[in-house]
């Protein structure tokens, strides 16, 4: 068992069955995964077999990854695996080896034997392993060269999440493998009935969706990268604070060094938070612009807020508006890379106009406040 | 509630040359956004606004009907872009060799 060990992470031993013995160190990672609950043998060997049914600990891993943590480190050993018990005619799909890729689409197949093709994507999810080119036809005619799936199935069919097809082409597959890519749908919880409907997908099952949860979702990482960048200002405005700490740090004089802070924290909320959530309801088409809009709503609340109930003044608030429309605006405008239906000829159009702006903003922002606090 | 979210007009560099068109209908299974529609038989990009770029079309396009300069709708990818930063940072926009090893970027 020398390469279970080497290999570190997850120690716990699977039980070793009759095929085990003959494995490579590559084959036996993959048995070597807590999710693994058994083994299917095959005429290629021993094929680590999973459930559709996910446990806490994949639930787990999943929020986890929603909040960032070890997000680029949550992925699983590509290669075959067996959902339930596939015999030579059961269908073959396949997927990223995110995790959380991984664990969406054996949850949605429920009581379906299937075998699962994980390329191996650097445990990057499928759409944008697919615009990488990493989720492509090269990887996934090696993954079937290796896995040998020729010899475990009769047919020649494969499954992919249509949201694979800007790194497939599944011509190029055919040509190369004798295997037909069928684009399967883009939700894996859809499968079941495009599975019935004999590989035939409906017109709704091809079309993203950006609905309000599919945004939310998306809420917890664009906080915690948001709230990096806000806690490094945070500590250089205490330390600004401590050079010169003439009220500094008391709340009610009008140059003190948490009104700052707060309208960044301020920033976040509507820039990371609720600009997501409300994103189909703002004015306009470049985010920037729907940015902007929210900006203007956020610093108007801030500055009656500010102005009403904590000693400050104008000029200081002023110059605070200017550094939060800022951030907002740029957090609008980075929420492009999360969203799914931007082109990035549309987003490099935006950025030529958005970006000085938000740069001018903050900057200009920065200094005036920065010369208010010194002055005070 | 269903809306459709269109991003900015005219701006896409989707190309389609109707008459290399075999009419297979892989671009309409593969389009995430409604891009096209087909009409007596013929496939028509009917929505040019609402492509995203992805590039699914043209990649299993089979006559090379279509074409787009594929790229991600991503500002952080730009900016990493325009910085060259590459490795560490989650997206770039030329990942280096094409799908080989160590380009992997991970990010979105």
């Amino acid at each position: 068992m020398e390469v279970l060990a080497e290999k570190g992470g997850e120690m716990k031993k699977a039980p070793l069955g009759p095929f085990l013995s003959v494995l490579s160190p590559a084959a036996l990672q993959q048995f070597n995964q807590p999710f693994v609950v058994g083994e299917v043998s095959t005429p290629k060997g021993a094929v680590p077999q999973v459930s559709s049914r996910l446990t806490f600990r994949d639930h787990w891993g999943t929020f986890k990854a929603r909040w960032g943590i070890r997000r680029m480190d949550y992925k699983i050993v590509p290669g075959l695996y067996a959902l339930g018990n596939p015999d030579k005619e059961s269908p073959v799909v396949v997927t990223a080896n995110y995790k959380m890729s991984f664990d969406k689409l054996r949850g949605a197949l429920g009581n379906h034997d299937a075998w699962i093709l994980v390329l191996d994507t650097k445990g990057i999810n499928v759409w944008c392993a697919a615009g990488k080119g990493t989720f492509g036809t090269e990887e996934l005619i090696f993954r079937l060269k290796i896995t040998g799936l020729e010899k475990i199935v009769h047919h020649r069919n494969l499954i992919l999440p249509q949201l694979a097809a800007p790194g497939v082409s599944a011509h190029e597959v055919k040509k190369q493998s004798g295997f037909t890519v069928h684009y399967g749908p883009i939700k894996a919880t859809d499968l079941p009935l495009y599975l019935k409907r004999g590989l035939r997908a409906t017109p709704e099952m091809r079309q993203k969706t950006f609905s309000f949860l599919e945004r939310l979702v998306l809420v917890p990482i664009e906080l915690i990268k948001a709230l990096q960048i806000v806690f490094i200002a945070a500590l250089l405005l205490l330390l600004l604070g401590l050079i010169r700490n003439k009220g500094a740090f008391n709340m009610t004089d009008p140059h003190n060094v948490f009104l700052p802070i707060l309208s960044l924290l301020w920033s976040v909320l509507w820039g990371a938070v609720l600009f997501p959530l409300f994103l189909p309801f703002l004015p306009g088409r470049a985010f920037s612009t729907k940015g902007i809009f929210l900006g203007i709503i956020a610093v108007t609340v801030f500055s009656l807020i500010s102005l009403n109930y904590i000693d400050s003044t104008i000029e200081n608030v002023l110059s605070l508006n200017l550094v939060m429309l800022a951030a907002i605006t740029y957090l609008a405008m980075n929420f492009t890379g999360a969203s799914t239906f931007t082109s990035l000829s549309g987003v490099r159009k935006e950025m030529r106009w958005a970006l000085p702006l938000e740069i001018a903003l903050g900057v200009f922002g920065s200094i005036l406040w920065f010369f208010s606090f010194l002055t005070a | 509630m269903k809306r459709k979210l269109v991003y900015l007009k005219n701006v896409t560099t989707l190309s389609f040359k109707e008459n290399k068109c075999l009419g297979c209908g892989m671009c309409l299974e593969v389009c995430p956004q409604g891009v096209f529609t087909r009409r007596n038989g013929k496939v028509e990009v009917s929505f040019r606004d609402y492509c995203m770029e992805c590039g699914a079309c043209a990649m299993n396009c089979p006559t090379e009907a279509l074409s787009v300069k594929k790229g991600v709708g991503c500002a952080a990818a730009i900016i990493n872009g325009f910085l060259k930063r590459k490795g560490t940072h989650c997206c770039t926009l030329t990942p280096e060799g094409e799908g080989g090893k160590g380009n992997a970027t991970p990010c979105c």
